[in-house]
This record gives structure tokens, C-alpha cells and sequence, in this order.
């Protein structure tokens, strides 16, 4: 085997060793997150620029008053996400948050399938007056817009 | 009353945190001042001024005085005492005060035990802990006073989150806490070894049990954490890299790695300048993750109230404390002289290598954490989640798990493959076996990766055992071996979860059975029944295994009336090979329940290996600490027979 190098490269293969080991991690992590995070929409934003089918993302809006149906399986839900200009339809196989109703706000994560039907795999309601997801802050000022609207 | 005295404690502890830090540094600056003598003192008394002051937070929680505003914020009268207790730091500023008691707590501890270090490094070690201190202080008394009163009080508490109304918070937040603040620890031996420059072994020895230990309670933090969540969220999913268990996982990893460099400092007097980084980098991700989780810039269950006010606080103390020992590194770093010198086929090499995956599996999550944050910043919303950190974590965590079979065989200095291969290859063989049988079965990639690991590194975690004598090998060896067989367990309880499990999610009368994997559960009758401060919908299920006896379910739907929210409550069936997890969702129109059942394979492995890991690090720290006073005990007897024999 090689015998021990000398002192001051050591210490100088190890700072490029760690600093490579570094910045490889981080153009790893840019490229990947180029290529792998997940893009919130609203439903006018994803009627006006549909993100391509199958890619993750997340779609934030209304559940449309009238709109939520069961599937005879009793586990298959369908209704539509809206917001002042736009519908998309979703569906989702699963329990729904206890605070997930007709006309209150929610949050599915999922992916666009080649229909134009959201395929959601999570949704994310309103837990608490205190616990919203982060998505959904601005969501409730849009909805507050939409309410003035409405009623001028 | 007992607020007014909580809060005059919290006051005094502040201000002799104050003294500790000049009167350190008066001592550091005059050699021979007297001050000196004041900072051990005033470090213990200043630890003790806080836990009164935690103590009282307690007690005015237990008694539901409502005229504390945080209690009227946070709990109420007909909660049960066990919530009443945990909930005073089930908030934001019950739990900063309890950031600050471990704190000074921590210093307090090594100003009374600590005695291996020379005199001046302890002192700037004190006067950093102070430092650090004397900000978090500021901070609850200027903008988070857990002790604020309300006048006239209020007639009733609006009460706790009931997601956080389970044994867990009894248990979880005191533990991640002690291990979070306690790299603080950590922190202040790196500075002050870099403003007294002495970074030694000695400085390595002495810093190593307080790593230990804080690292120690981290580990089993992270895993009751795990486990709450997986138990209370009733997603059935034990990790899902939300920002706040990143927060939790970063200073882990750092710690991990400052851990391993450090006994290579300890033995082998190299990695000096590194070591210290570490121990900076450590307690700073421990900052990081305050700052996202309490700052309120994430929402989550561990966000409480969101003020833009404490959020700049935080990240004010953040850049300062970080900030301030960078440039102390930056200042110091080339005057810390080079370490001994080792070849690449070494200990010391696989311990750097160790060091160098960690870290990059660091970067990767707290790139991954905090980049939603910036792009948000810059008006795009964005999601990261498991896709992005599963595969790029595993770029970094696979290479170093291979490497962890091998490192503990290597010798210090210099060593050969050729003399280690025949330890080497048998774990490797088992792993390439493993590795074709699950091609063959059809896994996935990752989870075939980490089961196909998992064997090899099982055996290979008792190949430093061979050739030797089992009742002559010491404690930290064992701790060593009981860790890495622990990442071997975890490793394969997480690759089983998600190659093996089996989800059904159907709608079913009562009465109707539905056969999950090798269970069959039938969903008997459903039931109203009340708690202290809830009521719920129970369903009785039965589940046998493989047709055998019969075992009992409970899932629950509560419904909270203070504050009002839903929650559910899932059942689990616990066997030696894995979990039956049950959850109940609502009844449909035509009067069927949804049900959401999973059989989970060996999914308690994951725990149990965290616990082993935890377990290895109490080997290893009773090991340290025993020898340690073996040493001063028999120094104690040298010098007791002088003094005899002087006279």
C-alpha cells in the first residue's frame, strides 16, 4: 500500500475531497429538484397551462358546492376544484380529511392524467383554525376576493 | 403568584447568564483575574434559575391558571391531567423555555463535572454557552413571555390541538429537545477550543460524551417522533420528509458525523480543524431547524402561531450565532496545525469517508428543505417531496453504508484490503446473494438496494468481534456494534415496508370481512363512546391471522369539542413480523364504513433498529464514563499514597 502522504497535501486532498463531495451534492440536489419538484396551481392557472400528464403537482382551490360524489365502491370520490374562472375535476380513492367539505378550500397532490382529470393521491384540508397548509394561506385571501366578487 | 416567580426566575437566569459571559471574559482577557472563579458558579445557578422557571410554567399549567395568557391560549380545564402536564410545552413559548432550561441545564452540567480541560478553554467554552444563552433568553422575554398575564382572567382555556393530545408529547418534544439543545454543547467546546486554540485529543475525549449523550436522545427523539406520527396521522407512513422532521434529521446527521470525527481526533490526533466545524455545524442545524419550525414560515402541527416578528428574531440569532463562530472558524482555522498524517486504506480513511457521505446527505436535505422557502421568495410555489429526497439521500447513504462494513475492520494509520478481505467478502457474498434473489422476485430498485444492504451489513456489523476474546472486548466496541446491527435492522424494516406492504381501502357493512394480506378483519359493530374531552365513533373489529385466534381492533373517529376538531385514531395489531394498522373513515349513504387497512411487514424493524442504534451510543457513553473514572480514581489513590508517604 502507499505510504502516508505527505502533511500539507493531506490536509489539501481532504479540503478538495470534502468541497468536491459539496458541491457535488449540491448541483445533484438542483438538478434534481429542476427535474422533481412538485408545482402548486390554481385551477386557472392549470386550465390556461396544463403541466404535462403525470408529473406531480399540487392543485389548491374550492370543492365546488353540488359537485362531490361517491363511486359504488364507497372509497372512490369525485368532485371539482374551483376557483373564480376555472374547474378542474378530481378524483381520489381514499379517506378524506375530517375538515374536507363541499365549499371549503383544499389542497390535492397528484398528477394531471391524459384526460385532463386530476388523479389526486393526497388531499390536504384545513386541520384547525391554526394548522393550514402553506398553500393554502394565500388561497383563503383569494377566496376572500371571490366572496366580494360574488356579492357586489 | 407562581407566574410572577417564573417569571422572576427567568429574569435572574438571563442576567446571570449575562455575568457568566463577563465574567469569562474578563478572566480570559487578564490571566489570573478572579472572575474567574465566578463562571462555574453562576453557569449552575443560572441552569437551575431556568429549570424554576420551567417548573413553574408547569405548575401553572397543571392548575389552569387562567390568567396566564399562554395557559387560556392553550389548555383547559377538562383536559386530562397528563395533557395538562405535556401541554406546557405543547406551544411556542412553553417550548423555548424549555429550549433555554436544557440549555442552561447543559452548561450548568459541565460547569460542575467538566475538569479534563485546561482552565481557559472551559471558561470560553462557558462564555459561549452564555452567549448563546443570553439570545434565546431575549428572545422569550422580549417576544415570546410565556408568562403573560391576562386581566380580568379568562372564564375558560381555549385548549390543546388534540393531534398533540396523545402519551407522545408526554414523551417525544422533552426527548428531541435534550438532544437538539444539547449539541449546544457541542457548539460551545468547538469555540471555545478555537478562541484558546486547543484543539486536541484531550479537547476531542472531553467534548465526545457530551456529543454522545445529546446525540443519544436525538436518536430516540427522531424515533418516538416516527412513531407518533405513523400512529396518529393514520397515513400509515412513518417518514415523510415534511420540513420538520428534516429539522430533526439535520442535526442528527451532522452529530453522526461530528461523532465519528471526533474519535478519530480522540485516537489519532487528525481531523482537528474538521472536528470543530462540526461541532459548529451541529448545534447550527439545530438553529436552522428552530427557525423554520417556529418561526412560523412552515405551517404544520409544530408551528403554533405564526408572527412575522419571532420568525426575524429567530433568524436574527441564527446569523449572529452562526455567523460569529464562522468567523472565529475563518480567523483560527489556519492556526489549528496539521493533524498526523494516514493513508487512504485506513480507519481514519473510511471515518472521512463516513464524514464526507454524511455530510453530503446533509446538504442534499437541507437543500431540499429550504428550497421551497427561496422559490416561494421569489414567487413560485413549489413541493418537495419523497421523489426528490428518497434517490438523491440514497446516492450519499448507500456508498457510506458499504463503507461502514468495511471501516471498523480497517487498522489506524495504515492497513490492506488483502488482510481484511475474507471478513469482507462473506458479507459481501450474502449481500450479492440477497441482492439476486429480490431481482428475481421483481423489487424496485431502492427497496432491493437497502434489504440486499441490510443482510450484508448485519453480519458484517460483528466482524470487528472475530479473532477476539467476547469477554475482553470493551464497552464503546460493543456500542459500536449494537449501532451499525441497529442502521442494519432499520435499514430492512424500511426496505419491507415499502416493498411488502399490502393497502386495501374498501366500504364494508358491519358484519362483512375483508381480507387484508394474511389477515382477515371483520368489521363487527360500531359504537359511540366519550373521553374526558371527546366523544367518538368506535369500530369493534376482529382480525385473525392466518385464521388463528382472534385479536381485537378499536379504531376511533373522535370529534374534540375544545377546541372542536376531528381526529382518527388508528388501531394496530402488533405481531413479531409486522403491523396490522386500522383506520376508520366515515359512513356512506347506503350505511357502509370506509375502512383503510394495511399489513405492514416488519415495519416495526425500523424503530427497533433506532433503538438499537440509541442503545449502541449508551454502550458506548457508560464505556467512556467508566474508564474516565476509573482514571480519576486511581490518580485519586496515587496521590493519597504520596501524601502518606510525604509525611
Amino acid at each position: 500500500m502507499s505510504a502516508p502522504i505527505k502533511a500539507k497535501h493531506q490536509r489539501l486532498v481532504l479540503v478538495v475531497i470534502a468541497l468536491v463531495a459539496l458541491i457535488g451534492a449540491g448541483l445533484l440536489a438542483m438538478w434534481a429538484l429542476r427535474n422533481q419538484a412538485s408545482y402548486f396551481y390554481l385551477p386557472a392557472e392549470m386550465a390556461a397551462n396544463p403541466p404535462e400528464a403525470g408529473r406531480a403537482v399540487r392543485l389548491g382551490g374550492m370543492v365546488e358546492a353540488g359537485s362531490l360524489k361517491t363511486d359504488p365502491d364507497g372509497v372512490t370520490i369525485r368532485f371539482t376544484v374551483s376557483d373564480s374562472t376555472a374547474r378542474v375535476p378530481v378524483v381520489f380513492k381514499g379517506i378524506v380529511p375530517d375538515l374536507f367539505k363541499e365549499g371549503s378550500g383544499v389542497v390535492a397532490e397528484g398528477r394531471l392524467d391524459p384526460r385532463g382529470q386530476f388523479v389526486a393521491d393526497n388531499l390536504l384540508a384545513k386541520h384547525d383554525e391554526k394548522y393550514v397548509p402553506r398553500e393554502m394561506k394565500d388561497m383563503t385571501a383569494a377566496q376572500a376576493r371571490q366572496t366580494i366578487e360574488e356579492t357586489k | 403568584m407562581i407566574a410572577n416567580l417564573g417569571l422572576a426566575a427567568l429574569w435572574l437566569a438571563a442576567a446571570l447568564a449575562l455575568l457568566q459571559l463577563l465574567a469569562a471574559w474578563r478572566a480570559l482577557r487578564m490571566a489570573g483575574a478572579k472572575e474567574g472563579a465566578l463562571v462555574r458558579p453562576v453557569a449552575i445557578v443560572q441552569g437551575l434559575l431556568a429549570a424554576l422557571a420551567f417548573v413553574c410554567l408547569i405548575a401553572v399549567f397543571c392548575q389552569t391558571d387562567l390568567s396566564v395568557k399562554l395557559v387560556a391560549m392553550n389548555s383547559h380545564s377538562a383536559k386530562p391531567m397528563l395533557y395538562k402536564f405535556a401541554g406546557a410545552w405543547g406551544n411556542h413559548e412553553g417550548s423555548m423555555l424549555l429550549w433555554v432550561t436544557i440549555m442552561g441545564l447543559a452548561g450548568g452540567l459541565v460547569a460542575l463535572v467538566e475538569r479534563r480541560l485546561p482552565e481557559p478553554t472551559m471558561l470560553a467554552t462557558l462564555a459561549a454557552q452564555a452567549f448563546v444563552s443570553l439570545g434565546f433568553y431575549a428572545f422569550l422575554l422580549i417576544s415570546s413571555n410565556p408568562f403573560e398575564r391576562l386581566d380580568p382572567a379568562a372564564p375558560e382555556g381555549q385548549g390543546l390541538n388534540p393531534l398533540l393530545q396523545d402519551p407522545g408529547l408526554a414523551f417525544h418534544p422533552p426527548t428531541l429537545y435534550i438532544g437538539y439543545v444539547g449539541l449546544s454543547i457541542a457548539f460551545s467546546f468547538a469555540v471555545g477550543a478555537l478562541i484558546t486554540r486547543e484543539v486536541s485529543p484531550a479537547f476531542a475525549r472531553a467534548m465526545r460524551p457530551w456529543v454522545l449523550g445529546a446525540w443519544i436522545f436525538l436518536t430516540i427523539g427522531i424515533v418516538a417522533g416516527s412513531y407518533w406520527a405513523y400512529y396518529e396521522l393514520g397515513w400509515g407512513g412513518w417518514w415523510f420528509w415534511d420540513p420538520v422532521e428534516n429539522a430533526s434529521l439535520m442535526p442528527w446527521l451532522a452529530a453522526t458525523a461530528l461523532l465519528h470525527s471526533a474519535s478519530v481526533l480522540a485516537a489519532r490526533n487528525a481531523l482537528r480543524a474538521w472536528t470543530v466545524m462540526l461541532g459548529v455545524v451541529a448545534f447550527s442545524m439545530s438553529m436552522v431547524g428552530t427557525f423554520l419550525v417556529r418561526s412560523g414560515i412552515l405551517t404544520s402541527v409544530h408551528a403554533f402561531a405564526v408572527d412575522p416578528e419571532r420568525g426575524s428574531f429567530i433568524l436574527g440569532l441564527l446569523a449572529l450565532n452562526i455567523g460569529a463562530a464562522l468567523v472565529l472558524f475563518a480567523l483560527r482555522a489556519a492556526t489549528v496545525t496539521e493533524g498526523e498524517r494516514f493513508a487512504v486504506t485506513s480507519r481514519e480513511g473510511a471515518l472521512v469517508f463516513n464524514n464526507v457521505m454524511l455530510t453530503g446527505a446533509l446538504g442534499i436535505v437541507l437543500i431540499g428543505t429550504l428550497y421551497p422557502l427561496l422559490a416561494e421568495a421569489l414567487g413560485t410555489k413549489v413541493s418537495v417531496g419523497p421523489p426528490y429526497f428518497n434517490p438523491m439521500t440514497a446516492v450519499f447513504v448507500v456508498p457510506m453504508l458499504a463503507v461502514l462494513a468495511v471501516g471498523p475492520l480497517l487498522r489506524w494509520r495504515q492497513d490492506s484490503f488483502a488482510r481484511i478481505t475474507p471478513m469482507v467478502a462473506i458479507p459481501a457474498l450474502l449481500t450479492g446473494a440477497a441482492a439476486s434473489v429480490l431481482v428475481l422476485k421483481g423489487m424496485a430498485v431502492l427497496p432491493l438496494l437497502g434489504m440486499a444492504l441490510a443482510a450484508g451489513l448485519a453480519l458484517a456489523a460483528f466482524m470487528p468481534l472475530r479473532g477476539r476474546k467476547l469477554s475482553r472486548v470493551n464497552l464503546p466496541l460493543w456500542g459500536m456494534i449494537a449501532a451499525h446491527f441497529g442502521v442494519a435492522v432499520a435499514l430492512f424494516g424500511m426496505a419491507a415496508d415499502s416493498a411488502w406492504t399490502v393497502e386495501r381501502l374498501v366500504a364494508v357493512q358491519t358484519g362483512q370481512a375483508v381480507e387484508v394480506g394474511p389477515w382477515k378483519v371483520t368489521l363487527r359493530t360500531i359504537v359511540p363512546v366519550a373521553g374526558p374531552n371527546w366523544t367518538a365513533l368506535e369500530g369493534e373489529m376482529e382480525a385473525r391471522y392466518k385464521g388463528g385466534d382472534p385479536r381485537m381492533l378499536h379504531p376511533q373517529a373522535r370529534a374534540f369539542w375544545a377546541p372542536p376538531q376531528q381526529t382518527s385514531e388508528s388501531a394496530l395489531a402488533t405481531r413479531w413480523n409486522g403491523q396490522l394498522y386500522a383506520v376508520l373513515g366515515e359512513q356512506a349513504e347506503d350505511g357502509r364504513w370506509q375502512l383503510r387497512l394495511w399489513w405492514k411487514p416488519f415495519v416495526t424493524m425500523i424503530w427497533f433498529g433506532g433503538l438499537l442504534i440509541a442503545l449502541g451510543g449508551v454502550l458506548a457513553l457508560i464505556g467512556r464514563v467508566w474508564s474516565d473514572l476509573k482514571r480519576i480514581i486511581a490518580r485519586g489513590k496515587i496521590a493519597y499514597r504520596r501524601e502518606r508517604q510525604g509525611r
